[in-house]
């Protein structure tokens, strides 16, 4: 148990510690007990750049199930370490974000938010921390579980619930078969390790079972990183408080489908199924999400939509960069790495830009009441602050300079263009499809961002439509998104000071067989490459984007925009149905809440695994040899033992049924004294005694019995079965018995025969093993008798009051 | 003797079988206690009939019949007692509080 | 009616003390002999029951106040508690232990700790024995 173990369970300690402290310390807002950590963790993980840097990492690993091979290893590298810095980065605004946002209302336990916030953040370092695979998933389905618990917050509301059904259910599907995935790698490579597994890469490219590993595991990634077509459950879980939205399912939760993507590269890239994929997927979400998001009217709905878009463009351009893993070190090295660079920096873009813009849109919401586009309006005087964050992260968003949203915009141009002159997996045909597409799609994107803009915060201002008196946040609120939008400057203006510190160490963690040892990539970032073709198809987005805005008023009142709802909800809801339909027939079928067919299941498949079991072995024997001597007592004996079970079932008086069973209980007494079993005849006698006795007391309340009137086919199936049950139980006893005279075998009781005196000191060998030799045995019999008892107490006693029917 | 032993078995298990697919409450209780009875019989039969002296060291004999199987199902014994008796008062609450002992008029509705 | 019921109280004191002594007798001899915490608990509780039968139960109340409930509890940590003696010694859970002893009256004795771990047993069959059917015969709701 390493410090940085430490450091991934840390919020989950919190998290235990918070409602208490929330119950304690009522009057303060639970949100400051949990600022600290974030913020502490996001120093500590600074503390690593130095070293990764450097093109170091830093491994940790602590045993969990070894003999699984499941090892909870802390590993830092690039990769891991931006994620972490995000995460904690981020979680730090955001908790200090929400101390504002959310007030302390009685009917909103704050414990609640702030221990599945705790939980969330806890698990997404985990996910992005871990080298394990196991661990990755387990980790992987708590973010989702936090996730739906955050996006339900406010479960009184329906659109809430239905939003946290909705991302648990696709988001768990995905993790399952990611899991299903990671298993068909540990079958390949026999290890869960990933560093392991990226070393037996060419094990893994000629293994049969490569593809449906991929897709598997993509399956995972792409339902949590909103990609098409299982992108519809992040629009619903807007429904979140809007921090849950800035943090999770803009800046960090999404983005884990792209750290797996990153994460599988060096053990997928370069085959064409991943190039594929990632790039079809990815440009078609992109588009997809971009189309979609001009059409919303909610703002919230705005930003989900071009979450789902932007993450696209990441998943495009991790795609496309994987056809660098095809080339040898040094060939085409910048050109076609530029796509994995693009992705890095716009990840980082993405989190700035996208979370200040959440928080901006929370800020309209808190303060005005209002997210709809078509309410709001000349907001700009009213709140300076906000408006100018809101500026700054719109334009980043669009593409437009000096913002770091244009750098990486330019590069994702760059990547896609550079695409089109590859040799490889059909390019040569299709690859003009990608800046045609992205091309499209940015205008898209564009627009949407001059809509966001725009409509808040110019034009007039309605106040009779809104809820609240519009002013300006307080300062806490202003914090997160201020240092959001100022870093989207810094980067904007200089991109430098992050191209060695950081994006290089996660390209190494990305390409790692693209670098030699002690090699590095060329990551500097520039703001001006001549008038080419990337700034020629800039200026057109900006044309054709401020076209498509300006001309908004005539389009709006097409159907295309009056349909807010994305189609493919259609087909999630009707499933659903379905699936409910369907196991409730099943279930109708099944469950007919008649107790006689329940036992008939069971007593047809007792039958019927007997039978098999003596024909499929063909084991039916009777061994006549091997017999104890019958005596006429005996034989009498068993003769009325006979008789009086068949009696029963024509007796319809309840007391003669209760003394025929008990005589039953008697004859068997007898038998067992016959049969040399002292111990079992007392305690048989007693019992039955006892029974009796019981028997009588309820029988006395009970209604007398009736004769069956069972329908005549229920009458001879219900013969039927009784009959194959007696006979197959027989046969399988004679079977059994024959065949222990043929394959004789040690009794293990010789054991106990042997040393019941030596070492138990008693005579009696049946007592000697229920106290001494069997003693748990016992022990947990009379606990089940003790339990049985406090049950009939409690049924007699103390019958629920109150209720309906009783 | 276990032959005869066997089939008398198999006529506790059927009789007990039918019992237990009967819709009246009442029957169903003798039915499970039906099913005990014929286990602990197979039981006992399938360890070997009459194949030495009760298993008592005092008798000194040459050879005991088997302790173990006898332990169990006086185990089992003890547990059905306990198990017969939940179902019983079961049975009595359920006929004091719905007034009736059948089966087929306790079936639950769908919605429960 | 009073002759018939003199007559069943009288013989019901002397028929449940004989069983009551046995009960005992069967309960010490379950080491050696037929017997044990399950007959012999059986044995008490049937003899008890016989009293409850002819008498009425408030008047057996009053000279038996025991709590079944209670009884129960007591007879399983007992059985437990002398599971535990073994783990004090870093035996295994349930470890039983006997020897033979020079006790001032009785002589030579053997002792077992299987003893209290059987009345433990003997404890909770009488509990729940008496406690199920007394709890059906009190239902008057």
């Amino acid at each position: 148990m390493s410090l940085l173990h430490l450091v991934v369970l840390a919020p989950f300690l919190l998290a235990i510690l918070i409602p208490f402290l929330y119950k304690k310390f009522r009057h303060i807002h639970t949100g400051w007990f949990v600022l600290g950590l974030p913020l502490v963790l996001f120093i500590y993980f600074l503390t690593f750049l130095p070293e990764i840097s450097g093109g170091g990492a830093v491994q940790e690993t602590v045993p969990w199930i070894p003999s699984l091979g499941i090892d909870f290893t802390v590993f830092v590298d690039g990769l891991g370490l931006l994620f972490a810095l995000l995460i904690t980065g981020i979680g730090t605004l955001v908790v200090l974000y929400s101390i504002y946002y959310i007030a302390n209302k009685k009917d909103e336990p704050l414990n609640n938010f702030y221990v599945y916030l705790l939980m969330f953040m806890g698990a997404m370092l985990g996910v992005v921390l871990s080298d394990n695979l196991m661990v990755v998933y387990v980790f992987w389905e708590t973010t989702s579980l936090a996730s739906m618990l955050l996006i339900g917050y406010w479960f009184h509301k329906e659109r809430s619930r239905y939003g946290a059904q909705k991302s648990m259910l696709i988001t768990v599907f995905g993790g399952f078969s990611m899991l299903a995935g990671f298993t068909l790698l540990y079958v390949m490579t026999e290890t869960f390790s990933i560093r392991e597994i990226i070393a037996q890469t060419d094990v893994i490219a000629s293994h049969e079972l490569f593809l449906p590993a991929m897709l598997l595991i993509l399956l995972g990634a792409f339902t949590k990183s909103a990609q098409f077509p299982f992108h519809i459950w992040l629009p619903d879980a807007m429904e979140a408080p809007t921090p849950v939205s800035a943090y999770l399912h803009s800046a960090t939760m999404v983005k884990a489908g792209i750290y797996l993507v990153a994460r599988m590269t060096p053990v997928f890239g370069g085959e064409p199924q991943w190039f594929w994929l990632l790039s079809g997927f990815g440009i078609f979400t992109l588009l997809w999400g971009s189309v979609s998001a001009v059409r919303q009217k909610d703002l919230k709905a705005i930003l989900a939509f071009s979450t789902i878009s932007q993450l696209g463009m990441i998943m495009t351009l991790l795609g496309l960069g994987s056809a660098a893993v095809h080339f040898d070190l040094a060939n085409g090295e910048t050109l076609y790495t530029t796509a994995i660079l693009a992705a890095v920096f716009h990840l980082i873009n993405h989190a700035t830009f996208k979370g200040s813009l959440f928080m901006v849109v929370g800020i309209v919401d808190h303060e005005t009441g209002t997210r709809d586009i078509r309410n709001l309006g000349g907001l700009m005087t009213l709140m300076p602050i906000t408006a100018t964050a809101a500026l700054i992260g719109t334009f980043s968003m669009a593409g437009l300079p000096p913002f770091n949203g244009f750098l990486s915009k330019e590069m994702f141009f760059t990547g896609v263009l550079n695409a089109t002159t590859l040799d490889l997996f059909n390019m040569q045909t299709w690859g003009l499809i990608f800046p045609v597409i992205a091309w499209i799609a940015s205008i898209f994107t564009f627009a949407y961002c001059m809509i966001m803009f725009f409509k808040t915060f110019t034009g007039k201002h309605q106040p009779e439509k809104l809820k609240k008196q519009a002013h300006e946040a307080p300062m806490g609120m202003l914090i997160g998104p201020v240092i959001l939008a100022s870093l989207v400057v810094v980067f904007g203006l200089f991109p430098n000071v992050l191209s060695y510190s950081i994006i290089e160490p996660v390209m190494r963690s990305i390409l790692p067989s693209l670098v030699s040892d002690g090699g590095e990539f060329y990551v500097n970032i520039y703001h001006w490459h001549g008038p080419n073709t990337e700034l020629m198809m800039t200026i057109g987005v900006v044309i054709f984007g401020s076209l498509v805005y300006l001309n908004l008023k005539r389009w709006q009142e097409a159907a295309f925009f009056l349909k807010e709802r994305d189609p493919l909800n259609w087909l999630y809801d009707n499933s659903l149905v379905w699936l409910i339909d369907g196991a409730t027939w099943v279930n109708d079928l099944q469950l007919t809440g008649r107790l006689r067919d329940y036992m008939a299941y069971m007593f047809v498949f007792f039958a019927g695994f007997m039978a098999w079991g003596l024909f499929y072995f063909d084991a039916i024997a009777i061994d006549l040899e091997n017999t104890a001597p019958i005596s006429t007592y005996i034989f009498v004996l068993v003769a009325v033992l006979i008789l009086a079970t068949i009696s029963i079932p024509f007796i319809n008086h309840r007391i003669t049924a209760i003394i025929v069973v008990g005589v039953i209980g008697f004859l068997l007494a007898l038998l067992f004294v016959v049969f040399r079993a002292p111990d079992l005849a007392l305690t048989q006698l007693l019992v039955e005694t006892v029974m009796v006795v019981m028997f009588l007391l309820v029988f006395y309340h009970l209604p007398e019995l009736k004769k069956e009137s069972f329908k005549p086919t229920m009458k001879i199936s219900n013969l039927a079965i009784s009959i194959a049950v007696g006979v197959f139980a027989s046969l399988t006893a004679l079977s059994a018995h024959a065949f222990s005279y043929e394959n004789p075998v040690d009794a293990i009781s010789n054991y106990f025969i042997e040393n019941a005196y030596t070492l138990a000191g008693g005579n009696n060998m049946v007592n000697v093993i229920l106290v001494d030799f069997r003693g748990l045995d016992t022990l947990l019999e009379v606990l089940v008798l003790a339990i049985a008892a406090l049950g009939i107490v409690v049924l007699v006693k103390y019958t629920a009051k109150g209720r309906e029917n009783l | 003797m276990e032959i005869i032993m066997i089939i008398a078995v198999g006529v506790i298990f059927s009789v007990a079988t039918y019992m237990l697919l009967t819709k009246s409450l009442l029957r169903v209780i003798l039915g499970v206690m039906l099913l005990s009875h014929g286990a602990h019989l197979l039981f006992l039969t399938m360890s070997g009939l009459k194949q030495g002296a009760p298993p008592l060291l005092g008798e000194e004999a040459a050879s005991y019949s088997d302790p173990l199987p006898q332990a169990l199902i006086l185990t089992a014994i003890v547990i059905s007692f306990g198990v017969t008796a939940f179902l019983l008062v079961l049975a009595y609450r359920t006929y004091k509080v719905h007034q009736t002992d059948d089966l087929e008029k306790l079936r639950g509705t769908a919605d429960e | 009616m009073n002759r018939q019921r003199l007559i069943l109280h009288s013989m019901t004191k002397v028929v449940s003390f004989i069983i009551l002594s046995f009960s005992i007798f069967l309960f010490f001899a379950g080491h050696n002999e037929p017997g044990g915490g399950f007959i012999g608990g059986l044995m008490t509780a049937s003899a008890l029951l016989l009293l409850y039968v002819s008498f009425d139960i408030q008047t057996i109340r009053r000279v038996i106040p025991f709590d079944y409930v209670k009884m129960i509890a007591v007879g399983l940590l007992l059985a437990i508690g002398t599971g535990l003696i073994g783990m004090l010694f870093g035996l295994p859970f349930l470890t039983q232990f006997d020897d033979y002893f020079q006790l001032p009256i009785l002589g030579e004795t053997h002792l077992a700790t299987a003893l209290p771990f059987d009345l433990g047993i003997y404890l909770v069959v009488i509990g729940v024995a008496l406690l199920v059917i007394l709890t059906i015969a009190e239902d008057d709701s």
